[in-house]
């Protein structure tokens, strides 16, 4: 079919949009929101693809995924040897079409996008990852023999679950420690359900344990044992530290421990890890929204899930308050719009100045300041000033401070001789992820600060070839 | 899953386990505590290591039954399990030879205080050990605690064993008989601490407190446990939970441990009332 359609004629096929639940609707469930394309509206948005000789999208994709060849599988109908294809450098699509920022990377790069709309490359990789989990066969890759290798993986975000898929699949016995009860790092308690629902990233857990991973939940490194306690006592080769970035940052503002100020991890690992909004089903309370006023303060994609996890718990109603303009938010474009839909306040050019309390230290205002966009930072963003004498009180009654995470000093203070740089994150060689300790590799968000999760899945595989090299040669 | 190896009751409310947890019993030191969910759909709560024993590769907790997870918790018998059990969490208790040290407990603060007093006196200090509770009856680890002390005191505020009052007023005696006090570490309930702390003040005498705030991980990723110490939010999971008393905001504290209270009364009538059922439900089934 393809053979007969012209790159014009391609290129006139309109984008095929996301089958969404209705906002109204969706914004008081937990159920995912994007349901997906049909095989019809995949095979057809695959047609939109003009087989560029050079493609540029996998060049724009940070783990390059070979994006011209699986899209031209799925316009051919073979949507298992797609999803294959991609998982030749990708072992997560079905995570990363969901939360990558495409925009920003292969759909950016896209040269079908510079005339109008760029293939989905995003929503065709997401079809054929839940095509092949939905018809029941994934097929495993073959296990190579025993190597006799023993390979430590501290931590079980992205990074960590990909670094270990391809060292169990070279022959090593690999052990994945995680200090939370449950297995998946932001995955499962940081972006919410009804964005990535849980059961996907369990598939895919359940598929490594399948290949041999073994897999230790409430496990602390650098509490319930140490990194060199791994290696030394109990016989690890290597360790790959792929803790992430999780200790968040607060303001620093008057008013910040009142009770009604949440971080964005509390608020959500509340509510995606600990089930909070099946309370009393689930033993873990969550401040009740309903009928409340909350503001989210942040930008990113954090403030994005946070504040449409609010309008889901029940929020009157829920505001996006961001130093800087729209154009400046790191959220996912698709985040944003869908955040518009359901009916979330943008209050941009806007910082928090105050949290105002009752005296019973209970959370009853914000004082707000109007900001106006200054010079560039250092970042290329302009920097926001505050508008003097333009502060105002807005009455709400729960707070989630979404301004990013820094770095968890646990692993560092506990193994001194991994490097680290003045903001706390782990220093390692680009190309190897070797730290400056002898067979210790790290990457994803502990190495970046927080990124993305395609960058720490790549970083993952990165660390996994030069651990293999490392444990199978013996040289540093 | 950990499995408990020893269950009894202390007091009325108050129930000591022995649990399975060989790594956690290798690894703890006084002051710190474990992070336990009963099952799939538990709450996250921290309990300090009371004591361990690392060949049986054991740690013991002690726990006051006041709400839906610990009441719950003292349900289990030997041989039940735990799902979760993760540890050890939170700086280990700064111990050093100060001279004299006191340890003050309050109710389970007792079992929580224990393990820093054994080590403050493991280190050479003149331990004085203050221990309170409502009365006779709810006194726990007197044994325990006579043995690692020089001086030993209970307290009741009923006056039905040992000095009659709170733990403050015996601490003000021993600072009235001109005793020099080098450090004093209080656990128990807030106003307990606070009370402590203004004791010492005008004394300057060093004091810590174990703080209580509500946690859910533990490792420092969601801030919930953060507390005001001089002026400064610190989170008690990590840079915790002892802290200098002299620099505590109680109020704080005490406002946001408050929080939940709704939520809380309704899990635990809730769990009352199943247990009620499930009594009558066995009592029908025995009968028939
Ligand atoms: C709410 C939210 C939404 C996001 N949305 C997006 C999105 O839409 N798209 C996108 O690309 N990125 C998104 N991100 C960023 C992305 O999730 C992260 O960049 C990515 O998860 C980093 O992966 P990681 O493996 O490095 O770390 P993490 O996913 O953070 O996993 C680290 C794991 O290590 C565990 N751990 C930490 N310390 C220890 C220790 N001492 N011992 C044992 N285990 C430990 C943690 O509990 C955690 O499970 C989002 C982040 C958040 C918080
Ligand atoms: C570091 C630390 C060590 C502790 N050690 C002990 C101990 O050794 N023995 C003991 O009996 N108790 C200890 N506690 C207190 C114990 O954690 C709480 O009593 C328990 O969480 C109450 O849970 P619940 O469901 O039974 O009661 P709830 O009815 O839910 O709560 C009763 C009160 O306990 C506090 N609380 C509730 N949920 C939590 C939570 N997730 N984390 C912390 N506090 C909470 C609140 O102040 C609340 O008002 C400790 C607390 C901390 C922070
Ligand atoms: S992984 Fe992300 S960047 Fe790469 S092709 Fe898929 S959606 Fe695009
Ligand atoms: S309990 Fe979450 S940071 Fe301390």
């Amino acid at each position: 079919m393809q053979q007969q359609l012209t790159a014009k004629e391609r290129m006139k096929i309109p984008r095929h949009h996301m089958i969404e639940q209705d906002p109204l609707e969706r914004s008081r469930n937990f159920e995912e929101v994007n349901l997906g394309y049909t095989a019809k509206m995949a095979q057809e948005e695959a047609l939109r693809c003009i087989q560029c000789p050079k493609p540029s999208c996998v060049e724009g994709c940070p783990v390059n995924i070979q994006i011209k060849d699986f899209i031209n599988l799925i316009a051919e109908g073979d949507f298992l040897g797609a999803v294959h294809k991609i998982k030749e450098d990708n072992a997560l699509p079905a995570i990363c079409g969901r939360v990558c920022p495409q925009e920003e990377q292969c759909e950016q790069a896209c040269v079908v996008g510079k005339r109008g709309e760029p293939v989905a490359i995003g929503y065709l990789e997401r079809f054929v990852a839940d095509y092949e989990r939905k018809q029941g066969k994934i097929e495993y890759p073959t296990i190579n023999k025993s190597t006799g290798k023993k390979i430590a993986i501290v931590g079980s975000g992205p990074a960590g679950l990909s670094c270990a898929n391809d060292l169990v699949q070279w022959g090593h016995k690999v052990t994945v420690f995680e200090a939370l009860h449950e297995l998946g790092g932001v995955l499962v308690y940081g972006i919410p359900e009804f964005r990535l629902p849980k059961e996907i990233v369990r598939k895919e857990i359940d598929g490594l344990r399948k290949m041999g991973v073994e897999f230790v939940t409430d496990a602390v490194i650098g509490r319930t044992t140490t990194v060199d306690e791994l290696m030394q006592e109990e016989g690890y080769d290597a360790v790959f530290v792929g803790v992430g970035a999780g200790l968040p940052w607060f303001m620093g503002i008057p008013g910040e421990n009142l009770v009604g100020v949440y971080s964005a991890n509390e608020f959500l690992t509340r509510v995606n890890l600990m089930k909070a909004y099946r309370f009393p089903e689930f033993d873990s309370p969550i401040l009740d929204c309903r009928g409340k006023n909350v503001a989210v303060f942040g930008g990113g994609n954090t403030a994005m899930d946070a504040v449409r996890t609010s309008l889901r718990l029940g929020a009157k109603n829920a505001y996006i308050v961001y130093r800087r303009s729209e154009k400046e938010m790191p959220a996912r474009v698709e985040e944003v719009k869908h955040a518009k839909e359901e009916g979330v306040q943008f209050k941009i050019l806007t910082n928090p100045v105050e949290f105002i309390g009752d005296e019973k230290e209970w959370l009853k205002a914000v004082k707000l300041i109007k900001m106006e966009l200054g010079e560039p930072d250092d970042s290329g963003r302009r920097r926001p000033v505050p508008i003097e004498g333009s502060e105002y009180i807005m009455d709400i009654d729960i707070a989630v401070v979404a301004i990013g995470n820094g770095s968890n000093p646990l692993i560092q203070q506990t193994t001194p001789e991994i490097e680290t740089s003045k903001r706390g994150t782990i220093v390692v060689d680009s190309e190897t992820m070797k730290t400056s300790k002898k067979g210790v590799f790290a990457g994803g968000d502990i190495v970046t600060g927080g990124a993305t999760v395609i960058l720490a899945m790549g970083a993952g595989r990165k660390a996994a070839k030069a651990i293999h090299e490392y444990v199978m040669e013996g040289k540093w | 899953m950990f499995k408990i190896v020893k269950a009894e009751f202390l007091a009325q409310d108050i129930k000591l386990f022995q649990i399975e947890a060989p790594r956690i019993a290798k690894k703890r030191k006084a002051g710190q505590f474990v992070i336990i969910r009963l099952d799939e759909h538990g709450e996250r709560i921290p309990l300090t290591i009371a004591d361990s024993d690392p060949e049986k590769g054991t740690i013991t907790i002690v726990v006051q039954g006041v709400g839906k997870t610990t009441k719950a918790l003292n349900l289990k018998e030997t041989g039940d399990t735990i799902m979760d059990v993760v540890g050890p969490l939170g700086e280990p208790s700064h111990i050093e030879k100060f001279g004299t040290a006191v340890s003050i407990g309050g109710g389970v603060g007792t079992a929580i205080a224990y393990p820093t007093a054994k080590a403050l006196k493991e280190a050479g200090n003149y331990v004085i050990t203050i221990n309170g509770a409502r009365s006779k009856d709810l006194v726990i680890l007197e044994e325990e605690m006579k043995q690692v002390s020089d001086e030993a005191y209970i307290t009741t505020d009923d006056g039905s064993y040992g000095f009659h009052g709170f733990v403050t007023q015996k601490l003000q005696a021993l600072i009235d008989e001109g005793k020099k006090l080098d450090f004093v570490l209080a656990i128990g309930p807030i106003p307990m601490m606070k009370a402590v702390a203004d004791v010492t003040r005008p004394y300057g005498i060093k004091t810590v407190v174990s703080l209580n705030p509500i946690m859910v991980d533990g490792t420092g990723m969601c801030g919930g446990c953060r507390v005001i110490v001089n002026g400064q939010s610190k989170f008690a999971c990590v840079d915790g939970p002892e802290f200098d008393a002299h620099g505590v905001d109680f109020h704080n504290l005490a406002d946001r441990n408050k929080m939940y209270s709704v939520y809380e009364k309704e899990a635990l009538e809730k769990f009352e009332h199943e247990c009620k059922l499930d009594k009558k439900i066995e009592a029908i089934e025995n009968a028939g």
